[in-house]
């Protein structure tokens, strides 16, 4: 039985994987985000921007005039939060450590070494390719989605920034686009996070 | 009986305008209901979700603050960009909260429009009267809150040039339409003063169609479509907020583009 000040030494020596901002940053984020894209669906179904509906079951509002609300409610704080996340990523280094390199080969190793469930997880502080692309991917999705907001929000006011997407129906087309992206991300995402318990603890408790 | 002077109790009004806003909000179960299914999410943490009001409450206080951000963002001398004449979307889409039959007619020999509130000059105008002030013609896309957008083609008196006419107050804060269609809706003084906010009497080179607001409707490529009021019959100067019919329903304000 080890003694209590050897197993507190233990837990000290285990090092923090997630800082505080992150981990604040990443539930506020992923609350906006469900915010956004489940209005955002029932906001698309009043006039679909490409030819089908989305089920009622995973939009959010009720109607237009409600969803509209709740789209331009949460449009703040996924900018304030996720402006916040990006700049300590970028300021603190954080994103060139752990994002970067990505390169093809490893990506198409770790896809084939998840596939055979040989991807190890022993050192969750070290992101596999697969993570990185996808960590990357969302933040780029989520810029894009943001731009294109903005230029179908306010498209004469942000003249300039709605003329770098063509038009006001085409900003609309990608915005939707970046969104599906996003989705995308947020279902593999979650499916990663339940098959390693411990990374969704990491980002609850930071380690 | 239309164009006449519709006299109004305010308090009465006033009562209304909550009870309407209160009961007959569309959807309204399922508003509440969606609400209540995102209980754990954390923007809805400090509220209490069994009371839909609640988030109904956090919600218009948003749209409150979107409505200034809006405002400040809002420059008077940008122009929404304009088209040629091969841009022109055919046919324009009809839209309202009716079906195109239920248009209102109206007869152009008994229409007047009125002038109400801060105004100097607030005898009635006829038709005849308001075709013969100066017109400028606009080729802008009209975008609606659902999300598609056509361009067309409206022909009218500038609106300043209108409220310098009547003499307006322009330092009040709020311009607001009554229409024969029994819509209202109102609009920010500057986005009334803009270039391009227009009084609008012809549309596609005709005289505007019953579909489209005979006699008069007023064209702003600054704001959404629900925001650009059809068969207007009273114009109102003030600094009393009104709202407007899908305001009331919880449309934001402001809704500049």
């Amino acid at each position: 039985m080890a003694s209590p000040a050897a197993t507190a030494g233990a837990l000290a020596r285990r090092p923090l994987i997630h800082p505080l901002i992150v981990r604040v940053t990443h539930w506020i984020n992923a609350a906006a985000i469900i915010i956004m894209v489940m209005s955002g669906l029932e906001i698309h179904n009043a006039y679909p921007t490409l030819p089908f509906k989305v089920s009622r079951a995973i939009t959010l509002g009720g109607w237009l005039g409600g969803a509209t609300q709740w789209h331009f409610a949460a449009m703040w704080v996924l900018m304030t939060s996720g402006l916040i996340y990006v700049a300590y990523g970028f300021g603190s280094g954080r994103f060139k450590r752990k994002f970067w390199p990505i390169r093809p080969s490893d990506v198409v190793a770790d896809i084939r070494a998840a596939v055979s469930r040989r991807l190890s997880h022993d050192d969750l502080s070290i992101y596999n390719s697969v993570q990185r692309l996808l960590y990357s991917g969302v933040i780029l999705a989520g810029f894009v989605a943001i731009l294109t907001g903005l230029a179908i929000w306010k498209p004469v006011q942000f003249q300039l920034l709605a003329n770098m997407f063509g038009d006001f129906d085409q900003a609309r087309i990608i915005h939707f686009l970046a969104m599906c992206a996003i989705a995308l991300f947020l279902v593999i995402h979650v499916v990663m996070a339940v098959a390693v318990p411990k990374s969704l603890r990491a980002m609850i408790g930071g380690r | 009986m239309f164009g006449k002077t519709r006299p109004r109790d305010k308090d009465a009004e006033t009562i209304m305008k909550e009870v309407a806003r209160r009961l007959d909000m569309p959807n309204r179960r399922l508003f509440i209901r969606n609400a209540v299914g995102l209980g754990s999410l954390t923007l809805l943490s400090g509220c209490d979700v069994v009371d839909g009001f609640s988030a109904e409450r956090m919600l218009r206080t948003m749209s409150d603050f979107n409505d200034k951000v809006q405002a400040l963002l809002f420059d008077p001398n940008k122009l929404a960009r304009e088209y040629p004449e091969s841009a022109i979307t055919r046919p324009f889409p009809f839209n309202a909260y009716y079906s195109e039959d239920k248009a209102p007619i109206i007869d152009p020999a008994d229409f007047h429009l009125d002038i109400t509130g801060l105004a100097e000059n607030n005898k009635p105008w006829t038709l005849d009267e308001l075709y013969a002030l100066p017109r400028f013609t606009q080729i802008t896309r009209h975008i609606c809150i659902e999300g598609w957008s056509a361009i067309g083609k409206w022909t009218g008196v500038r609106f300043s040039e209108f409220l310098a006419r009547i003499s307006a107050d322009t330092s009040a804060k709020y311009v607001t339409f009554r229409c024969d269609d029994n819509f209202v809706t109102s609009i920010d003084m500057p986005t009334a003063l803009h270039p391009q906010t227009q009084l609008t009497f012809w549309f596609d080179g005709e005289v505007l169609p019953r579909k489209y607001g005979f006699p008069m409707k007023l064209r702003i490529p600054t704001k959404l479509g629900f925001k650009n009021p059809k068969h207007i019959g009273e114009i109102e100067i003030g600094n009393d907020f009104n709202g407007g019919y899908w305001e009331t329903y919880g449309y934001n304000w402001f809704s500049g583009l």
